[in-house]
């Protein structure tokens, strides 16, 4: 496959500058935003709306889960839009970060789409889903300890190994913590970057949701957050709950616009980071597609007007203006 | 407590007591999950267990529509409910889930009253199976042509992944459709049993209503009798078998993908 390269492990190869961290399996959806345009999650009732009206939207991302049957129409859907965009798989059942070994069955699936779509990148997430045998369902959260780093590390790398290419690794959003955790999440990821050569797949929404239930500061995270690692962004809606004691505690539902707040940390790290592929999510309760194209043509703007600052500012300047 | 890493097995933290809970109301929060600062996590470890019962009722849900236009929703979601805690899934592929929904609802004392719904359910089963199923072309009718004569009834069929043969001693056929939405509602006579074949032979799932004949020879050919054997047990069934009418429908139906000459050999 062309467009996945060989690997570096970090630990091993000479140090690599923060240019060569991405890849060019990431560079090749960089290029596609050279002329800024995000992407959406695609979901088979926008098909025809897509194909028809697509706006500005320039890249979609799908579940490898939902294609990991033998046949039938999700294949051929799967092929139709294949033709017109570039395709990001992004897994959500691999259990990345559970204490169980990988499921050769799953890696292997997960291979076969990577032969079959030829993706631009593929993606999964720091959460485990499956328990022995039982599988959850849900992206449920890990202490963060030596330990989860040491077989966090290991399945990453069978990842990357198995499908040949770098994978990005997504933050979680949380709603617990452990008390027995040693590191931050900030530092946790990035030593899984250091010891794997992963790349890394910035939830926005993820981090506000967690930062409020967590009660710390989101532009703390960010900044902590080893920027020059991601290779997409997801930005996505949230709801309200309350917790143990009536505070606001948020739920990652994936079934609302970004809210105005995750626009706005948006914004700040593109304007730190430049322009980083950015993925808009909508899981359930789906609105019809202008809605969704909508949410893409917002982070569009964002991401033309950061385009735009970077080209005229001198390469100083634009250090200087980070956060 | 500290534990020397390197003795530790990989079961030895964290998912254990957390999955505990994620499909046992009663279990209790692990000791080690918290909130920030001291703050209490009951609640926010309901979100967990009630994300991942949810998200497994919705799951059986998309699968099952019919079943839940049948017996409503709230019905179904109480009879889901109690199947996702006695059947979790045991693949990430959810779209496998559910296979013995059908039999579970059979058992399910609630719904004696609603014979058919295991049928119906089994029938919706198959059909997201059909759905999923692998794209092999049908058997080309020019392949039959080719076999001589005298050997015509020894060949065997090499089922389509599709294919599937459900019977039911009610008329769950037109249960299914109507509560999916392909068929007008009406007044159905509950003692009229129904068989069916489904067949997916380009993207779209097809149902044929089977008479007692066509069952049993369809039946017997998609689990690999010999030609001969399927015709003598479906004239066994009724005298009045029609096997040309019989083999016109199993190429148009596209329930096969290959002639095989023998239980071995593929045929040419």
């Amino acid at each position: 496959m062309t467009s996945c390269p060989p690997l570096r492990h970090r630990d091993e190869a000479s140090p690599v500058s923060s240019e060569g961290s991405h890849s060019r399996f990431a560079t090749r959806l960089k290029d596609k935003l050279a002329s800024a345009s995000a992407g959406v999650g695609f979901k088979h009732d926008h098909l025809d709306a897509i194909l028809d009206n697509p706006g500005d939207v320039g890249f979609l991302e799908v579940h490898a889960e939902n294609y990991m049957g033998d046949g039938g129409y999700p294949h051929r859907t799967l092929e139709r839009v294949r033709q017109d965009f570039p395709i990001s798989l992004h897994g959500v059942c691999m259990s990345i970060g559970g204490p169980d070994p990988l499921s050769k069955d799953h890696l292997q699936r997960f291979k076969a789409l990577v032969d079959r779509y030829d993706p631009a990148m593929i993606s999964e997430h720091l959460a485990w889903s499956t328990h022995e045998d039982v599988f959850l369902n849900d992206l449920l959260p890990l202490p963060y300890t030596s330990q989860t780093l040491a077989h966090v590390s290991d399945h990453v790398n069978q990842m990357q190994d198995m499908m040949g290419c770098q994978m990005f690794l997504e933050n979680p959003a949380t709603y617990v913590l452990f008390e027995n955790s040693t590191m931050s999440e900030t530092d946790f990821m990035r030593e899984i970057v250091k010891r794997t050569g992963c790349g890394l797949l910035l939830d926005i929404n993820n981090v506000f949701v967690s930062a409020t239930n967590h009660k710390f500061s989101a532009l703390e995270y960010l900044d902590a957050f080893p920027l020059e690692h991601v290779g997409e962004i997801h930005l996505a809606g949230h709801t309200e709950q309350e917790d143990d004691e009536g505070q606001p505690l948020l739920i990652d539902s994936h079934n609302r616009p970004v809210s105005d707040p995750v626009w706005s940390l948006y914004e700040d790290v593109i304007e730190t980071a430049g322009c980083i592929p950015t993925l808009v999510e909508w899981d359930s309760e789906l609105p019809e597609w202008p809605v969704l194209r909508a949410e893409a043509g917002n982070a569009n703007t964002i991401l033309k007007r950061a385009k735009r600052m970077h080209e005229m500012a001198p390469l100083g300047k634009r250090h200087a203006s980070s956060v | 407590m500290l534990v020397p890493f390197n003795i530790m097995t990989r079961d030895s933290y964290q998912t254990k007591a957390f999955a505990a809970g994620m499909l046992n109301p009663d279990a209790p929060r692990p000791g080690e999950v918290i909130g920030p600062n001291g703050k209490a996590a009951n609640k926010r470890y309901d979100v967990y267990r009630n994300n991942v019962t949810v998200s497994l009722i919705n799951a059986v849900a998309d699968i099952y529509p019919a079943v839940q236009k049948i017996v409503g929703e709230e019905y179904f979601r109480a009879m889901a409910r109690e199947y996702v805690r006695a059947h979790p899934p045991k693949s990430p592929l959810l779209f496998l889930y559910g296979q013995n929904f059908g039999d579970f609802i059979d058992g399910f004392e609630p719904a004696k009253k609603l014979p058919y719904l295991g049928d119906v359910a089994r029938i919706e089963r198959a059909w997201l199976t059909a759905y999923h199923a692998a794209d092999l072309p049908p058997l080309d009718p020019a392949q039959l042509s080719l076999v001589e004569p005298e050997r015509l009834a020894e060949i065997c069929f090499q089922p389509h992944p599709a294919s599937f043969i459900i019977s039911s001693d009610y008329p769950a056929h037109d249960i299914f459709l109507m509560n999916r939405g392909f068929m007008e509602l009406s007044k159905v006579d509950m003692d009229k049993p129904q068989a069916l074949m489904m067949t997916r032979p380009q993207t779209d799932t097809r149902l044929i209503l089977l008479n007692k004949s066509e069952h049993v020879f369809m039946n017997a050919i998609l689990k690999g009798s010999s030609l001969g054997e399927a015709a003598t047990l479906a004239t066994e069934a009724d005298a009045n078998f029609d096997l040309n009418h019989n083999l016109q429908m199993l190429l148009a139906t596209g329930a096969t993908t290959q002639i095989l000459l023998d239980s071995k050999g593929v045929s040419q």
